[in-house]
């Protein structure tokens, strides 16, 4: 399947309809290192994407406009830290815009663009216990997958499969970032829900790329 | 969980149409986007103030919009920090050409919201600057935690740069006096109970009915560590020490002393918590010249206080005691 405009219109309807389900897991893992907010605030945030999305009277002309309306969309109802770190995600990785259609190189270009947008603007290295944990392996490993002459819709899911890893790779360390680092040693033994929620955008990402959607 | 609300999603607007209508002399509430603003705009030559922050504090921070304290303040949901496209017509709609200072908590939502936001409307050509208030001595400020929190210190902030910005400072003193408040006081805050975010239905986190949570945050989140439940002057004495040690107060020193409820503890209670923070300092040769008993900085029905000091020197006095009508704090 090509990943082309149609594909990331449905990639952003998949998210908002995995985060509806994921919701009570991420309030969950906030609840323990944060203040029970995440699921909440992505739901408020992709279901305000839909509205955007469905409110279009054409469909976006390039996968760049899809990625900027959701950025500006993120940016304005989400609120809290993940707000701005995935409203500008979206918008570094609206930098592929142009392209009708995504080939490897491009998929790499996107989600690199999206890691440089979240350390930009929230200063985390990997290893923090931040979202960084599922963003910087997930791009390594669509980088590789690349370079190995993957498909554009294998490297999203070498990049899942990372992302993934990542973030259950999250659960041991101590958080030294964002308002779970207020927690110090006792931060470790929990999953940081960020990370998680990358997870389930990947995934979306992948959903969206393998199943002809509606 | 019994709460008095209608949608939970509706909680925050509706607390906000309520407060607009019983202080349409105070403030003006803006709602696409949401924020609150004086009555009557900025004030022609004064330096704007805007603060803003996650709701769920009331009355920090639109009960201290009003004359000698904040021109503007941008409520997000609860616990969450308002986002850009609110706060830039709030900051634009304090310009009188003075420019103007953001108040903003150290808090990593609202440090990115407002960076967001400052630069948004720097490009629009309108002079801002900002200050992070931190006074929250809980968390070790260090590399490996995104730093101290700003807790009930905000207050005093917020009233004393509102002095300095009333009185004809530019947007450069009222920015260094800001900051001097700011290097010179401290919180420490105890829980007692979790609170209950309306929309999310359960406590934000579990706490055993004889276990007390020492160091938390105002936002519902857990603090450094749990401890038996212990008296009053026991639990006051912790509190005021590593505040005071923080600060290195020392003998001969005048402070103003700020017992803040979060929401759920008596009056009374903090009575109880400011009798004895008082002695403790007095113990010190610290002078106590200055005191604010009340709930100002809450954390929705959170059961608990916290003590905070500020160092005083004269100016700062007197900026403190300049008049102040707002609907939480007036004299």
């Amino acid at each position: 399947m090509t990943l082309d405009v149609a594909w990331a219109v449905r990639w952003m309807r998949d998210t908002a309809t995995m985060i509806v389900s994921a919701r009570d897991e991420l309030t969950e893992l906030d609840r323990q290192i944060g203040d029970g907010d995440h699921g909440e605030n992505l739901n408020r945030g992709f279901q305000a994407v839909v509205a955007k999305l469905d409110g279009l009277e054409a469909e976006p002309a390039q996968i760049g406009d899809v990625l900027k309306l959701v950025a500006t969309t993120l940016m304005s109802s989400v609120g809290g830290a993940s707000g701005p770190l995935y409203g500008t995600a979206f918008l570094r990785a609206a930098k592929v815009t142009g392209l009708a259609e995504l080939d490897s190189s491009a998929v790499v270009a996107l989600l690199e663009g999206a890691l440089e947008g979240i350390t930009a603007r929230g200063k985390a290295a990997p290893g923090e216990k931040t979202m960084v944990d599922a963003w910087q392996p997930a791009v390594d490993a669509a980088v590789a997958a690349a370079d190995s002459g993957a498909a554009p819709v294998g490297v999203l899911e070498a990049a899942l499969a990372a992302a993934e890893a990542g973030a259950l790779a999250t659960v041991p360390l101590v958080a030294t970032k964002g308002r779970a680092s207020y927690l110090g040693e006792r931060s470790i033994g929990h999953q940081d829900p960020g990370a998680t929620s990358t997870v389930v955008i990947l995934r979306a990402a992948v959903a969206a790329a393998t199943a002809p959607g509606e | 969980m019994k709460k008095l609300l209608n949608d939970p999603q509706d909680a925050v607007t509706e607390s906000l149409d309520g407060f607009e209508l019983a202080h349409a002399d105070l403030v003006e509430v803006h709602r696409a986007p949401l924020y609150v603003s004086r009555a009557g705009g900025a004030v022609p030559g004064k330096v704007g103030l805007v603060s803003g922050g996650g709701a769920g504090h009331e009355p920090l921070h639109a009960g201290f919009v009003g004359a000698g304290m904040l021109d503007a303040a941008v409520p997000g949901a609860v616990f969450t920090s308002p986002t850009p496209d609110q706060i830039v017509p709030a900051i634009l709609g304090a310009d009188s050409g003075a420019g103007v200072l953001a108040i903003v908590k150290n808090y990593t939502g609202d440090v990115l919201n407002f960076e967001t936001a400052l630069e948004l409307v720097e490009a629009e050509g309108t002079q801002a600057a900002s200050i992070l208030v931190n006074d929250d001595v809980a968390v070790e400020d260090s590399l490996y935690t995104a730093g101290r929190r700003g807790v009930a210190g905000t207050v005093a902030v917020e009233k004393i740069a509102g002095a300095a910005a009333d009185r004809g400072d530019d947007l450069g003193k009222v920015t260094e006096i800001a900051g001097r408040v700011v290097a010179n006081v401290r919180s420490m805050g105890v829980a007692l109970s979790a609170c209950t975010v309306p929309h999310v239905g359960k406590p934000s986190f579990d706490l055993g009915d004889d276990e007390i949570e020492i160091g938390i945050g105002i936002h519902g989140e857990p603090g450094r560590h749990r401890i038996p439940l212990a008296s009053a002057d026991e639990i006051t004495g912790m509190l005021v020490d590593a505040v005071a040690e923080d600060l290195r107060l020392e003998g001969g020193e005048r402070v103003l002393l700020f017992v803040n409820g979060m929401g759920g503890t008596p009056q009374s209670e903090l009575y109880v918590v400011y009798r004895q923070a008082r002695r403790l300092l007095e113990a010190r040769g610290v002078a106590v010249t200055r005191s604010l008993v009340g709930n100002y900085v809450t954390s929705l029905e959170m059961q608990g206080a916290s003590v905070t000091v500020l160092r005083l020197d004269d100016e700062l006095t007197a900026l403190w005691d300049a008049p102040v009508h707002t609907a939480a704090l007036r004299w």
